[in-house]
């Protein structure tokens, strides 16, 4: 297990050097979205209009914070289940956008087009919100305010720990490693 | 006849959303500490630590544990005693909702409509509660904060008497198995069984706020929690489903008579943060 540091924007070589199994620590700046904003980004490109955001080598990690306190940024930031977004990833993908983070499957599709468009997986703890909270730095609301929680925010982080969970290869570790202890 | 003031209740609520949210309870944390030493995968344990740690940030912080603060299921035991005064008894529920989760940094979660319109109403209401009236005169309150990673995964089915208990093990089994990663493991399995449709799920929900490795009373049910954990725990799926021995912390079952024509089992998915304050008025 070795850890890989990456700094957004991401380029084709960074995404072939990280594979299944190895732990990241991401610094710079990340985009957030999840289910509704995820509609709109995708309701935008097939009207062919412009993105609030050049997808281009960035990172969407799926999250809808708490609210923050005062003094403190964010709330808790823990990931959300990715696979309520894959009906609207290829979409992304083929904008340029090269890692996700989330938690929990893919669709074969979403699978696919990461193959073809030389995209990575990363998985962040289910349930780790606080403690992932302590890395994001600044948060800034980017698009769609009026969604809360679902909106698009620009986390400003510094060694956010994430796992690749499938890589650009096709390589699952949702598939690999549990087959390893299982007992029948 | 006992007086209880709508505004006791409120405040109640609120204090119990709050705590549930950012503090576990020991038992809770017990299980994962065990787990951790237990676990025979290295990024399992990894899991487990990162978990660990996070749970004791957030209650040191007063940061939610989870950034899905959940839906507010609410379980009242009011005694048949008492009276309660000075306004609406729901009413009264979720203004403790709508204070914790406005007041309190919680996120947020619930829409006014699931198909047509899924505005969010802004303040976590309404809640979801079950009465039971009881002999006596206090009220007891347990709030289960419920995020809906785990909720999801959730399933139900009508057996038939002849699927028995193998039938029930498959059928909690594929439920697991087919969750995967999704619902944060390690995971609370609740399981109820018996009644009718509404019955078995509203067992199971009840079966996840059992304290932890409290098993149950009827000796029959407690060998059934055991060989249902140790056959989760054989899946594989391990911490965060990237593979390892510890897919759940604990399974309880609760189950209830039936008709004769049937076998409802309800499995109701809880993940490791799970959330639970209850207090006696």
């Amino acid at each position: 297990m070795s850890e890989v540091l990456i700094h957004p924007p991401l380029d084709d070589e960074t995404v072939k050097r990280l594979h299944a199994g190895d732990t990241v620590s991401i610094s710079g700046v990340i985009y957030t979205g999840r289910d509704a904003a995820h509609k709109r980004l995708v309701e935008l490109i097939r009207k062919g209009e412009e993105l609030p955001v050049d997808l281009k080598g960035q990172i969407i990690y799926y999250v809808g914070p708490t609210p923050a306190r005062p003094g403190c940024v964010p709330g808790a930031a823990g990931p959300t289940t990715s696979t309520r977004m894959d009906a609207y990833t290829p979409a992304l993908l083929e904008r340029g956008l090269k890692a996700m983070i989330g938690k929990g499957q893919r669709s074969p599709q979403v699978v696919e087009t990461m193959k073809k468009h030389t995209a990575v997986y990363l998985a962040a703890v289910g349930g780790a919100a606080a403690l992932i909270a302590k890395k994001i730095k600044k948060v800034e609301v980017v698009a769609y305010e009026d969604l809360g929680p679902e909106a698009i925010y620009r986390f400003h982080v510094e060694g956010f720990p994430a796992i690749v969970v499938i890589d650009c290869y096709g390589n699952n570790l949702y598939e690999t490693e549990p087959q390893k202890y299982a007992r029948n | 006849m006992r007086e209880i003031a709508v505004d006791q209740i409120t405040e109640a609520v609120k204090r119990l959303c709050l705590l549930a949210n950012y503090r576990l309870g020991e038992d809770v944390i017990q299980k994962l500490e065990s787990a951790e030493r237990e676990e025979k995968s290295p990024l399992g344990k990894k899991v487990l630590q990162q978990i660990i740690e996070n749970d004791e940030i957030a209650a040191r912080d007063e940061v939610p544990i989870c950034q899905d603060t959940g839906m507010a299921v609410i379980f009242v035991e009011l005694g048949q005693d008492v009276h309660v005064v000075g306004g609406d008894f729901t009413r009264a529920i979720d203004e403790g909702v709508r204070r914790a989760y406005v007041e309190g940094y919680l996120r947020k979660s619930v829409v006014s409509d699931p198909l047509f319109n899924r505005k969010n109403t802004g303040d976590n209401t309404p809640s979801i509660i079950h009465t039971s009236i009881v002999p006596g005169d206090r009220l007891k309150i347990s709030v289960l904060p419920k995020g809906f990673g785990s909720e999801n995964m959730s399933a139900l089915k009508m057996l038939k008497p002849s699927d028995g208990v193998d039938g029930l093990k498959d059928f909690v089994l594929e439920t697991i198995v087919k969750a995967g990663p999704n619902p944060c493991p390690p995971v609370i399995v609740g399981v109820g069984v018996g009644g009718t449709m509404e019955k078995a799920a509203e067992l199971a929900k009840r079966a996840t706020c059992r304290r932890l490795g409290e098993p149950n009373p009827d000796p029959r049910y407690a060998r059934l929690e055991s060989e249902l954990l140790e056959a989760i725990n054989r899946t594989g799926i391990g911490p965060a489903g990237l593979g390892g021995t510890v897919t759940a912390l604990a399974v309880h079952v609760e189950y209830y008579p039936t008709h004769i024509a049937g076998l409802p089992v309800a499995v109701n998915v809880l993940c490791h943060a799970a959330r639970h304050a209850e207090l006696v008025i």
